[in-house]
């Protein structure tokens, strides 16, 4: 399998997208070199802008920008889009439901040895709460060329989520704005991922089925707007739902699926996240292992839950 | 509409102030001092000095304008009407529910209004971003920005400042209501900004050369002579004025930033209102 950076296919699938769209603007915070949106400042220095260390006079910025009938892009780290800039992105482009993409980069624990000051593990339960923006936490490099696309055909702002470092290109169908893909049937227990966590679940659920547990794996990339029917149908068969997500348990994807379920069909639950704490540095893998997101973590939940079923 | 005379302009003013607080009396809500204080500089811009169709508010070449203190929405409100952009009356549903003129500015709800604002500091970084758009039109219009000096205190404000700095939009504009007291208090006890001419120079603003009085149409005039003139942008005009000007008990005090007008208050001010406005009618 292949190796690619989300934020390498996010440069590349900017500077493609620009030879053909020139309403399309990319501003970055001083970190284009990191998440890759300096190739299209290369490409089109005329389309593109720096704006400094200063994300939340950035992201109103490109706000103006829309309104004007243009298609900006906003660049940064995803954990200071969601903390420096949400009165921004809450009071400017939300409110007034803008045509701005915010390009959330190095996301969860991705940005690793630089530690708990950028690990985004708030960033979606931030986002979702915002009404009129779609949060979008594509799996692999497909999927965020997949989101660029799609965000730029959708009237109102969206979210993309991207992780740093490398990760497999997946053999599935590329990320779809309001749909949950199923990746594995199975009736014994829902597994929903999104983002890295989705080749992970994909692991457990191979060794699940060594051991007798079948799993349906949900790739949940549209956190907002949630795929509804595919959620219920899929507990109405397994009666129990696990979340994994690269984030904090409170207010991400399962807070997502929580608010959904509760309403609409109460069954088990359990999360694979970041508990509620702060994190640290570290090599990705081993943080990860360390915080609780792992192929043996999700393991353990889910027979636990298909056991709590009995 | 035939071009309005200086005086003219300065009855205008007079008349929203008039308008406004009757409003804010009425509603029980809404503030007087940071509308009353913007007055002269709002009916110039859109009486005299901006390129813009209210019959057709989206139209593309419009100049832009946002209040960046987004809490004297009263006097803007009253303005729009005035110019046609609401129909007569809608004055008087100001913050009620289901009303199209929001507490603050709503961009969505109200036609005219080309930004929502309300939260202090985000009017020149939207302002920034349509400007530098403006500049690949084949019409460049014009975007103003009006802040207060509280809103100056934000720091986005200050990221905004340095970026227009750096990106030097020709066409991009603010107009500082420079009345010198906040929500709490003077702004020399609360944040003080002076010089604040020198501030934007530092920031590779073109200043303007004077600071002009903000309740003098022939003054606010000048200012945009001077503006005429200039290539170079971002280009910053400071004016003094006064907060909660008009009425003698609620001048230069932040206790008329947002409080209520009861029917006493607007027993004192109305006379003093009229008076002055009929000095300008009679002239
Ligand atoms: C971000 C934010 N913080 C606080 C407020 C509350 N507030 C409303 S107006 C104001 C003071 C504004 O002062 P200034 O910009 O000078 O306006 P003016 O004096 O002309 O009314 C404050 C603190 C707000 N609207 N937004």
């Amino acid at each position: 399998m292949e190796n690619i950076a989300m934020r390498d296919a996010f440069g590349a699938a900017l500077v493609e997208i620009g030879k053909t769209n020139d309403k399309l603007m990319v501003l970055d915070a001083d970190v284009s070199s990191s998440t890759k949106t300096g190739l299209f400042g290369k490409a089109y220095p005329d389309r593109f802008f720096n704006m400094g260390v200063a994300e939340a006079n950035m992201v109103d910025v490109a706000a103006g920008m829309a309104t004007v009938g243009y298609r900006p892009v906003v660049s940064a780290f995803a954990i200071f889009l969601a903390l420096k800039a949400t009165d921004q992105i809450r009071n400017v482009v939300c409110y007034n439901n803008l045509n701005v993409i915010i390009g959330g980069g190095y996301s969860g624990l991705s940005d690793s040895f630089d530690g708990a000051s950028h690990q985004s593990i708030t960033d979606i339960a931030i986002m979702r709460a915002f009404p009129n923006l779609t949060v979008l936490c594509p799996a692999d490099a497909n999927d965020v060329e997949a989101a660029l696309r799609q965000a730029l055909e959708i009237d109102g702002p969206v979210y993309i989520r991207m992780c740093r470092n490398p990760g497999p290109v997946l053999d599935k169908n590329p990320l779809t704005i309001g749909k949950a893909d199923t990746l594995v049937e199975g009736d014994d227990v829902t597994i929903g991922a999104c983002g890295l966590t989705v080749p992970m679940a994909l692991e457990a659920a191979a060794l699940l089925a060594e051991k007798g547990v079948k799993a349906e794996v949900l790739d949940m990339a549209s956190i907002k707007p949630l795929d509804r029917e595919a959620v219920l149908a899929s507990v109405e068969k397994t009666g129990c739902f696990l979340s994994v997500e690269e984030h904090s348990i409170h207010g991400g994807l399962g807070g997502a699926v929580s608010e959904l379920l509760a309403k609409n069909k109460p069954v088990p639950m359990d999360f694979v996240g970041v508990e509620d704490c702060f994190t640290e540095s570290g090599p990705y893998d081993l943080l990860m292992e360390k915080y609780g997101i792992s192929s043996s973590a999700i393991i353990e939940k889910a027979q636990a839950l298909v056991a709590s079923k009995s | 509409m035939t071009t309005k005379t200086n005086k003219e302009l300065q009855a205008l003013a007079q008349q929203f102030r008039i308008n406004v607080i009757k409003t804010l009396n009425d509603k029980g809500t809404g503030h007087w001092g940071g509308s009353s204080s913007v007055a002269e500089i709002l009916t110039y811009l859109y009486f005299r000095q901006m390129n813009i169709k209210p019959e057709q508010p989206d139209w593309a070449d419009r100049d832009r304008l946002i209040l960046s203190k987004g809490h004297a929405s009263p006097m803007l409100y009253a303005i729009l009407e005035e110019k046609g952009y609401l129909p007569e009356g809608t004055l008087s549903s100001f913050r009620e529910i289901n009303s199209t003129l929001q507490g603050h500015p709503c961009m969505n709800k109200t036609p005219g209004v080309e930004m929502s604002t309300g939260a202090l500091g985000h009017g020149l970084s939207v302002g920034l971003g349509m400007s530098l758009m403006a500049a690949r039109n084949e019409n460049p219009f014009k975007t103003y920005v009006i802040v207060g000096e509280g809103c100056l205190n934000e720091g986005q404000s200050w990221e905004a400042i340095m970026a227009a700095g750096k990106f030097a939009p020709k066409d991009l504009v603010l107009l500082v209501d420079y009345n010198k007291v906040q929500l709490d208090g003077h702004s020399k006890d609360i944040m003080p900004l002076d010089p604040l001419a020198d501030k934007f120079r530092s920031f590779n603003w073109n200043v303007a050369g004077k600071t002009y009085n903000g309740h003098d149409v022939d003054e606010i005039e000048k200012s945009f002579k001077w503006l005429s003139k200039q290539n170079e942008g971002p280009c910053v005009i400071i004016y003094d004025t006064t907060k909660g000007k008009g009425v003698d008990f609620t001048e230069d005090t932040h206790t008329w930033h947002g409080a209520p007008v009861s029917d006493d208050h607007l027993k004192d001010a109305l006379p003093q209102l009229k008076s002055v406005l009929s000095k300008w009618e009679d002239e």
